[in-house]
């Protein structure tokens, strides 16, 4: 009760900022590699940026279990989090339905989460992750569906097994996870049928 | 196949207009309102929050003007707009021992600690039509005794539990508790909580029938009304962000435990067994329904043969939900007319076939039907 | 805060238009209606199951004195859930607090308290005692 006290504003227009924000979402998915800008709509915790916490209150509520990165656990992100989307905070990568990352360096390995069944391969972790910085060009080569060629970004931050992992990810499809990468308020999205060369 | 079939959009307009006046019926008769409907329609406006699946007397009464009494189709208005609202929390169990009880009977045991308590009940009236009614008399005075009822009110199971004559229901640490029929997909062979939501949101009329058949020999077993009780719980819930439990209201709730005799298996003693029921609301036929489903389904825990309709796990499940149900027999109304055509056209193949193979002429009857379905 | 969620909205109304002066605030966040999965237990005592959902509407205040009130309440009435949740606050002022707890916490529990006694008083006029004839009947008894 007492970090309610100092809990920051979530959107000031709940429904039209989300409903905004999942459009942007959702064309950033559809058009992976293409890096959309979020309106500063909500007053960010310490720790997250911008577009990190208008993805949060835009898709984070009481039914998607949430792992949190150790770094925002038990400070002024967490009460947020809990307070705005009412989200449950899970410890098991497992059964999270979402995972936020804002320490990617230290972050689990992609295959702990969950990449769902051949029944429900909607029921995959989708997770965000907080990098240090994301460009339209890049080292990165981007190919798959809703890229007309190939696409090239750079995303900061990442460690060293992270592609190899992805490269497991993109092989498990239709089952696999999803990522929307963000920074300050940037967002890009890698779905799991896009493939990435490095 | 379906195939997309554009035009009508004034028709239609026009259609719910008149659709709407014949909602009002006569203008000079006064209109009915929503708070009318809730005050003195409560076990329609109940058995559309139980079927509904969302406790709330205001939506459902309006559901009920504005569906113009048809129930299943208010069931269907109350079941679309709670898919517009986001869910805050799940409750923690609802306890109904703990109940500000309104009706409390057993069929079972007479004497019973709290007392039987008729409560406000249809039981024992004659069945007459009352036509001071029509002529609008007053409600009657009620009675109202010096002291209310006793705050203890053992649940009929409980002391029978005493004896160990009945079976315990107790709560397995094991079992995953966020299972949800409006979230995950049905399974079968479908646990038991999973079941009891299926049949609390299931469709009255079809739960009868089931019970019923229970009862006349589609069902191995003699059932008694062990304890119908019927009153008032608090709903609690834990916040996310506070961390502790808070009372966020009252729901009225019916409650029904069937007790049954079981004769035992190898390896369980003879014992009464259990069916349970519990609704939204005033619900008392439900519940007692739904109490006589639950038990027949619980065939496979207690080592029974699965041999009557009410048992079948995926035949009853699978067809008790109304919305489901009314959708799909009331979608055949609609265009489908491509569909028809393309049968049309096998029948005819199908049955020149037969004519070349069996050497029939097409007589003048069949050219009939045939003109007739081409229209 | 479960006195407040019970009581009638009339009586939060009229516990509002005593208070001395009216406290301003600000939403930390505005009064929402959602759903609530209600659940009960399996013969009354067993495994939890999902008996379907209930409206409820929520909000979260600040008031200029600095206490956060949150109100959770059963319905979709948004003024409920804000005088809930003003109530709330105002009862961990260090100030206000004792008073309030008598004028309104106490007082809207014995206006709940009376109702429900009013009830259960026609209700136990239809207790029944039933006899049966003979048969079945302990012989000893």
């Amino acid at each position: 009760m007492t970090a309610l006290q100092n809990v920051g504003a979530g959107f000031a227009d709940p429904v039209f900022s989300a409903q905004s924000v999942f459009r942007l979402v959702l064309d950033a998915m559809a058009q992976s590699g293409r890096i959309a800008a979020v309106p500063d709509a909500a007053s960010a915790p310490a720790g997250l940026d911008v577009a990190s916490t208008a993805v949060a209150l835009t898709l984070f509520d009481y039914e998607t279990p949430l792992w949190l990165d150790p770094a925002l656990r038990g400070v002024e992100a967490e009460t947020y989090l809990r307070f705005h989307c009412g989200c449950p905070l899970v410890e098991d990568t497992q059964t999270a339905a979402f995972g936020l990352v804002t320490a990617p360096r230290y972050m689990p390995r992609l295959g702990e989460f969950s990449i769902g069944s051949d029944q429900y391969p909607d029921t995959s972790a989708t997770l965000v992750i907080q990098t240090g910085g994301l460009a339209d060009e890049g080292p990165i080569r981007l190919t798959g569906p809703g890229i007309k060629d190939s696409a090239s970004v750079a995303i900061d931050g990442l460690p060293d097994w992270f592609w190899p992992d992805w490269d497991v990810n993109h092989g498990c499809f239709p089952t696999g996870i999803d990522l929307i990468f963000t920074s300050g308020n940037r967002v890009m999205c890698l779905p799991r049928s896009i493939k990435v060369e490095v | 196949m379906y195939v997309a079939v554009k035009g009508g959009e004034k028709a239609i307009a026009n259609a719910h207009k008149l659709l709407d006046e014949q909602r009002r019926g006569d203008p000079n008769i006064d209109e009915v309102e929503v708070d009318q409907i809730r005050e003195q329609l409560s076990l329609a406006v109940a058995r559309v929050m139980a079927e509904g699946s969302l406790y709330d007397p205001d939506l459902a009464a309006l559901a009920v003007k504005q569906s113009q009494g048809d129930l299943v189709e208010a069931i269907f208005l109350v079941r679309a707009y709670r898919t517009t609202l986001a869910r805050f929390a799940t409750s923690q169990p609802i306890d109904t021992a703990r109940i500000d009880i309104k009706r409390r009977i057993s069929a079972a045991y007479k004497d019973l600690p709290g007392g039987q308590l008729l409560g406000p009940t249809f039981d024992y009236t004659h069945r007459l039509l009352d036509m001071a009614l029509a002529e609008g008399r007053p409600a009657h005075e009620v009675e109202a005794d010096a002291a209310g009822v006793d705050g203890e009110m053992p649940r009929v199971t409980d002391i029978l539990n005493y004896e160990g004559l009945i079976e315990t229901d107790e709560e397995d640490p094991e079992r995953d508790p966020s299972r949800d029929l409006t979230r995950q997909p049905l399974a079968f062979p479908a646990a038991r909580d999973e079941r009891l939501q299926n049949l609390a949101r299931g469709d009255e009329g079809f739960l009868l029938a089931l019970g019923y058949s229970t009862q006349r020999g589609f069902g191995g077993n003699h059932p008694f009304a062990g304890e119908i009780r019927r009153g008032t719980v608090t709903v609690s819930i834990v916040p996310e962000e506070l961390g502790f439990a808070i009372e966020i209201g009252e729901i009225e709730v019916t409650e029904c435990q069937m007790i049954n005799q079981f004769q035992g298996s190898a390896e369980m003693a003879p014992v009464f067994t259990r069916g349970y029921g519990l609704t939204f609301g005033h619900n008392e036929r439900k519940a007692m329904a739904m109490a006589l489903v639950d038990r027949a389904l619980r065939w496979r825990e207690l080592g029974e043969l699965p041999q009557y309709p009410a048992q079948d796990e995926e035949f009853v499940l699978y067809h008790s939900d109304n919305v489901e149900a009314s959708g799909f027999v009331q979608h055949l109304k609609l265009p489908h007319y491509v569909d028809f055509q393309s049968e049309l056209q096998l029948i005819r193949q199908l049955r020149a076939e037969h004519a070349g193979r069996f050497g029939h002429n097409d007589d003048a009857q069949n050219d009939n039907i045939q003109a007739e379905a081409a229209e | 805060m479960g006195v407040l969620a019970k009581a009638a909205l009339t009586d939060l109304e009229d516990a509002f238009a005593a208070l001395n002066d009216t406290p301003s605030f600000d939403w930390v966040r505005p009064p929402e209606t959602g759903l609530v999965m209600v659940q009960g237990r399996a013969g009354g005592t067993g495994q939890p199951f999902n008996v379907g959902e209930a409206t409820v509407t929520r909000c979260t205040l600040r008031t200029d004195s600095g206490e956060t009130g949150v109100g959770y309440v059963q319905g979709r009435s948004k003024r409920h859930a804000e005088l809930a949740a003003l109530f709330d606050a105002l009862l961990q002022s260090p100030k206000l607090s004792a008073r309030l707890q008598t004028d309104v916490v106490e007082r809207l529990a014995g206006l709940h308290e009376r109702r429900r006694a009013a009830a259960s008083r026609k209700v136990k006029a239809t207790q029944v005692d039933f006899f049966t004839m003979v048969r079945g009947e302990d012989p000893k008894a």
